[in-house]
C-alpha cells in the first residue's frame, strides 16, 4: 500500500491483528442474558501497532499546523500553542483525578480554576467569571441564558428581542434563536460598524439585548460604543460582547468599562490553547456583579481557606457534565502565568501592530474598503487589477507556498472578502515573506492566471468535488462500500 | 523579550515606519481615550519556564492520588501510549477547522472514520463530527427532535444521570420546552401508562445503562413512541456499545452520549466528547460538523466537510443549533483508542470491567453490608443498598485512598469497575470496611 494515499484504517484491516495488548484479572467469566446482548459483527479496525502509528502519522502530514507555516486566519488568532502548556496541563495529577471527587480532593485544579477567572476578570474589567462553557459558541449560548434570567428575575418576561448587526458571527443569532429569543438584525455601516439609525428604530421595550463583537468582524474599533450601550440600557437590555476579536484589545481596553454586561472569551484564540482541528475549545462567560449570581453551577469560589463549587439557586443551572474544559483552560492558565503581568498587556498592541504592517505593505494590490488603521486584523476586498481573478483563486495559490489561506468571503459585506489576522506570534521575517509570496501571487494573477484558478498544485489533493459530496453523501465506511457493491 | 513575543524594539520601530504611524499607541486612535485603561492591571509576575513547572507541579500534587471506584459519566480506563503520541502531533493538535480541504485531508480522514466507528458502535446509519460530551450531545438530541416534530414537550427518564437530566432541563428551559419526567421503578425506567405520557410529545429520551447502571429493556416502546410521531432518543456511554444490543436494534431515531472511555483521560472533567448519531431520514436535521468522502478534480479519493447548508454560517437565525466548534481533537483519541484495540481487544476489555464489576459486587455482599435490591443485570456500573450511613463510608474509604461510590437516594450506592481495577485493590477495598 502505497503510504501518502488515502487508505482508510477499516481497509488496511486483516482480521485478527490488534494494536494493543491487555492482561486481565481471572475473574470468572459473566454471561448476560442473549436477549440483551448485541449478536453483529461491526465493521472495526484490526491492524498491528506499526501498521496504526504509520496509518496517523501518514495522515497527520496531509495536515497544516501551525508549526508548519503562517496561518493567517482571520477572526481564528491562529497564535502559537506553547508546547510548556500542553506539558504541564497533562501532569498526571490533571488527567488522573476524577471529577466528581471531593473539593478538598481537587484543591489543584479548583484553585487554578478559580485564579484563571480573576486573571480573565483583570483583563476584561468583568466581576467574574464561569470556565464551564465548552466553546465560543457555548459561551454565547451561557451568556444568552443569563440575559433571559435576568430580565425574568426583573419580571421583564416580554423583553424577547435580541439584537444582531448582519455582519456578525452566524453563531450570534443562533445561538439567540435555541435560547428562545427573536432575533432583530440591524444593517450596519460600511465599514461594519453599528449603524445609529438603524439601531434606534428598532431599540424598544422588547430588547433584551444587543450582541456584539468589538473590533468588529471588518477589524474596526466601535467607537460609539459607550452611545450605543447607552442607548440599549436606557431601554433596560443588557449588552454582549461577542469575544472573538479580543486579541486586539488585550492590555489596552476592557469590555466591561466600554458598557458591556456580559462576554464570552474564546480560550482557543486569545490565550494560545489549541485548536485541535476544530475542537475542544474553551469558552469562558464573564458577566458584571449584578449578574454573577446567575453563571451556570457549579461555580467555584474561595471560602474559609477553600476553593470549592458551589450550587447557586439562581445559576441559569448546569451547561455542561462537570467544570467544562478543564485541560483546555489549565494550557490558558500555563500561557497567562508565563507572560504574566509584563507580558500580557502587550498582546494587544503587538497583534495591531502586526496587522497594521501587512496591511500597509499590500495595499497597492488590493482594494481595502477600509482606509484608517486596523485592530488586529483587516480585510481586502479582492484584486485591485485584475476582476478575473477571485480571492478563492488567491486563498488556494497561497497553499502552495506552505501557508494556510486568511479566512474567506466574510464578513458578508464585502465580496471578496480576504479577513487576514497575522497575530502577535510572527516575527518580521514571516510577514515579509508573506507580503513577498502575495505580490508573487498578484503578478502571477496577470501573468499566469490559469495557475492561480487550477491552484493548489503541491498539495495532497487538488481542488475537490464538494457539490457531489453533499448531493449523495458518503459518510462512513459502511456506505463507501454499499457503494462500491453497487457499482461492481 | 518573551519567547512568544519575537518583534524586537528595532523591528517596532521599522514596521511604524513603513506604516507612517509614529507609536503603537497611534494605531489605537479610534478607540477613545476614555476607553483606554490607563491603570496597571493586578496580575500576577511572569514565571520562567522552570518556576512555571514547579508551580504546576504543586498545584499537581493538590489534587489527590485516589484508587477510582466511581463512575457516573467518568470512567478510569487504561489508555495506550499511542494515543497521546499521535493526539500530541502539531498537525492534529494545533490545526484549524478544516475549511480548507486540501491542507486538511489528516483531519478529514479521521472525522470520516470516526464517524465509520461510532455508526458501527451504534448501529445507527451516520454520525457528525462530535460533540462537546454526552450531557450536550443528549440536550442536542431534543433539539433535533424539536426541530423535526414541531412539538414542545419531551418525555425525559428519570434514570438518567443526574448531569444529563440537569443540562437537559436548562437547555429546555430556556427554549421553552417543557419536560414530562418518567417515574422509575426499582432501578429501571417504569414504563406503566406509558401512552398516556408520549400523548402530544416530540418523544422521549432513555438511558441505558442507566444511572444506577442497570441495563434496561423497553420492549415495545420505539413503536409506540413512533405512534405518537415522536423520536426515540437513546443515550448510551461509549464502552457500553460493543457489549449490549445497539442502539439501532433497540429502534432509536437519535443515539447519543459521551465517549470519554474510549480513549479519553478522567481528565477532571474535561474535554470529554458526546457523539450523536442518526438515520438516513435525520441526516439533514443533524446538528454539527460532517465529513463526507468525495474527489479531487483528478478523480483521487479526498475529504470534505459536507451538508453545511444545516450549519449556523449559513443559516443563521434558522440553524437548529449553534455549535462549530465540537471536540474534534478527542474524536481523534477515539478513533485511535478503538483502532488500537481493534474489533476483538474493544469486546476483551469490555468483558473485563464486566467480570469485575460482578466479582466486585459478590465480594461486597460477601461482607453481608450490602443488599442487592434491584438485581437487575449491570454492566461495570452497579448499584447496592448499604446498610449503614453511605456518608461515613465514603469518608472512611476516602482516608484509605479510594474515591468511593456514588450516593444515590435511600443509601443506594453505585460503584464503577474498569478492566484497571485489580483483585488486591478489591480486597484493600473490602479490608477497609470490615
Amino acid at each position: 500500500m502505497r503510504p501518502f494515499d488515502q487508505t482508510l484504517i477499516f481497509e488496511k484491516s486483516t482480521h485478527e491483528r490488534q494494536a494493543s495488548h491487555f492482561t486481565f484479572e481471572n475473574f470468572e467469566t459473566i454471561a448476560l442474558p442473549d436477549t440483551i446482548l448485541r449478536h453483529d459483527d461491526p465493521l472495526l479496525p484490526e491492524v498491528s501497532e506499526l501498521e496504526l502509528m504509520r496509518h496517523f502519522i501518514n495522515m497527520s502530514t496531509k495536515n497544516m499546523g501551525i508549526e508548519t507555516g503562517f496561518y493567517p486566519l482571520g477572526s481564528c488568532t491562529m497564535k502559537y500553542n506553547p508546547k510548556i502548556n500542553d506539558e504541564l496541563a497533562t501532569l498526571k495529577g490533571f488527567t488522573d483525578t476524577h471529577p466528581l471527587s471531593n473539593d478538598e480532593d481537587m484543591q489543584g485544579i479548583l484553585s487554578i480554576y478559580h485564579d484563571t477567572q480573576k486573571m480573565l476578570s483583570t483583563l476584561t474589567g468583568m466581576d467574574t467569571f464561569s470556565l464551564n462553557p465548552f466553546a465560543g459558541a457555548h459561551g454565547e449560548q451561557t451568556g444568552l441564558m443569563i440575559i433571559k434570567k435576568y430580565h425574568e428575575q426583573q419580571g421583564n418576561t416580554h423583553k424577547n428581542v435580541i439584537i444582531v448587526p448582519d455582519n456578525a458571527h452566524g453563531t450570534n443569532p443562533a445561538s439567540a434563536v435555541i435560547c428562545g429569543f427573536k432575533v432583530v438584525e440591524i444593517k450596519s455601516n460600511p465599514d461594519g460598524t453599528v449603524n445609529l439609525e438603524a439601531l434606534e428604530a428598532v431599540l424598544d421595550d422588547s430588547v433584551a439585548g444587543l450582541m456584539l463583537t468589538n473590533p468588529n468582524t471588518a477589524g474596526v474599533f466601535e467607537k460609539d460604543i459607550r452611545l450605543i450601550a447607552d442607548k440599549v440600557h436606557a431601554k433596560g437590555g443588557l449588552l454582549y460582547y461577542d469575544g472573538a476579536n479580543l486579541n486586539a484589545l488585550v492590555g489596552v481596553a476592557r469590555p466591561a468599562d466600554m458598557g458591556f454586561d456580559v462576554m464570552h472569551i474564546n480560550l482557543h484564540k486569545t490565550f494560545s490553547t489549541p485548536h485541535g482541528g476544530g475542537g475542544p475549545g474553551s469558552g469562558p462567560v464573564g458577566v458584571v456583579s449584578s449578574l454573577t449570581q446567575f453563571l451556570p453551577n457549579p461555580q467555584v469560589v474561595y471560602e474559609n481557606n477553600q476553593y470549592k463549587r458551589i450550587y447557586h439557586p439562581h445559576s441559569i443551572g448546569r451547561v455542561g457534565g462537570f467544570l467544562g474544559n478543564t485541560l483546555v483552560y489549565l494550557r490558558a492558565y500555563v500561557y497567562m502565568r508565563s507572560l504574566g503581568k509584563e507580558h500580557l498587556v502587550d498582546i494587544g498592541p503587538r497583534a495591531v501592530l502586526n496587522a497594521n504592517y501587512v496591511k500597509t505593505k499590500l495595499k497597492d494590490h488590493f482594494n481595502m474598503p477600509l482606509k484608517d488603521y486596523c485592530m488586529h486584523e483587516f480585510v481586502y476586498d479582492g484584486l485591485k487589477d485584475n476582476s478575473d481573478i477571485k480571492t478563492l483563486d488567491i486563498a488556494k495559490r497561497l497553499l502552495d507556498f506552505g501557508m494556510h489561506a486568511p479566512t474567506i468571503y466574510f464578513p458578508l459585506i464585502y465580496k471578496q472578502a480576504m479577513m487576514i489576522e497575522p497575530t502577535e506570534a510572527e516575527s518580521l521575517q514571516t510577514l515579509d515573506t508573506f507580503i513577498e509570496v502575495m505580490e508573487q501571487i498578484v503578478k502571477e494573477a496577470k501573468e499566469t492566471p490559469e495557475l492561480l484558478k487550477t491552484a493548489p498544485h503541491h498539495g495532497y489533493v487538488k481542488r475537490l468535488d464538494e457539490a457531489t459530496a453533499a448531493r449523495h453523501p458518503i459518510l462512513t465506511y459502511r456506505q463507501l462500500k454499499e457503494k462500491e457493491a453497487s457499482q461492481s | 523579550m518573551h519567547k512568544y513575543f519575537p518583534q524586537t524594539p528595532a523591528d517596532q520601530n521599522k514596521m511604524l515606519d513603513d506604516i507612517g504611524a509614529s507609536s503603537i499607541d497611534d494605531l489605537f486612535h479610534a478607540i477613545p481615550e476614555t476607553l483606554k485603561y490607563r491603570g496597571t492591571f493586578d496580575l500576577p509576575p511572569s514565571l520562567g519556564d522552570f518556576q512555571l513547572t514547579k508551580h504546576m507541579q504543586e498545584k499537581q500534587a493538590l489534587n489527590a492520588s485516589l484508587t477510582v471506584f466511581r463512575g457516573a459519566g467518568a470512567f478510569d480506563h487504561y489508555i495506550p501510549t499511542v494515543v497521546r503520541s499521535i493526539t500530541s502531533r502539531q498537525e492534529f493538535l494545533t490545526s484549524y477547522t478544516p475549511y480548507q480541504p486540501e491542507v486538511a485531508q489528516g483531519t478529514l480522514q479521521y472525522i470520516f472514520e470516526y464517524q465509520s466507528i461510532v455508526s458501527e458502535l451504534t448501529g445507527m446509519d451516520v454520525s457528525n463530527a462530535s460533540m462537546y460530551d454526552g450531557t450536550t450531545a443528549t440536550a442536542e438530541a431534543m433539539y433535533m427532535a424539536y426541530g423535526i416534530t414541531g412539538k414542545s414537550t419531551i418525555c425525559v427518564s428519570k434514570t438518567l444521570n443526574d448531569h444529563i437530566l440537569e443540562v437537559i432541563k436548562t437547555y429546555a428551559y430556556f427554549r421553552n420546552i417543557n419536560i414530562t419526567y418518567v417515574e422509575e421503578k426499582n432501578g429501571h425506567i417504569d414504563l406503566t401508562g406509558i401512552d398516556d405520557l408520549l400523548q402530544d410529545t416530540m418523544g422521549i429520551i432513555v438511558q441505558s445503562p442507566n444511572k444506577y447502571g442497570v441495563i434496561e429493556t423497553y420492549g415495545d416502546l420505539s413503536d409506540k413512541v413512533h405512534q405518537h410521531k415522536g423520536l426515540f432518543i437513546f443515550n448510551r456511554e461509549g464502552q457500553a456499545l460493543s457489549l449490549l444490543k445497539t442502539p439501532k436494534d433497540e429502534g432509536a431515531d437519535i443515539a447519543c452520549g459521551d465517549l470519554q472511555a474510549l480513549g479519553i483521560p478522567l481528565s477532571s472533567g474535561g474535554p470529554y466528547i458526546g457523539y450523536l448519531a442518526t438515520n438516513q431520514a435525520y441526516i439533514r436535521k443533524l446538528p454539527g460538523r460532517i465529513c463526507g468522502m468525495t474527489k479531487d478534480i483528478d478523480g483521487k479519493r479526498a475529504f470534505v466537510l459536507t451538508l453545511q447548508a444545516r450549519e449556523q454560517h449559513i443559516r443563521r437565525d434558522k440553524a437548529n443549533s449553534n455549535i462549530c466548534s465540537n471536540q474534534s481533537l478527542n474524536a481523534l483519541a477515539v478513533t485511535v483508542y478503538v483502532s488500537a484495540l481493534g474489533k476483538q481487544g474493544i469486546k476483551d476489555v469490555t468483558q473485563a470491567c464486566l467480570n469485575g464489576a460482578y466479582h466486585f459486587k459478590n465480594m461486597l455482599l460477601n461482607t453481608g453490608l450490602f443488599e442487592d435490591v434491584y438485581k437487575h443485570p449491570h454492566f461495570k456500573e452497579f448499584t447496592l443498598k448499604y446498610l449503614g450511613d453511605p456518608e461515613s463510608l465514603n469518608i472512611l474509604l476516602r482516608q484509605h485512598g479510594f474515591l468511593g461510590p456514588v450516593i444515590q437516594k435511600n443509601e443506594m450506592v453505585t460503584f464503577a469497575v474498569t478492566e484497571k481495577r485489580t483483585l488486591e485493590e478489591m480486597q484493600a477495598f473490602v479490608g477497609v470496611l470490615q
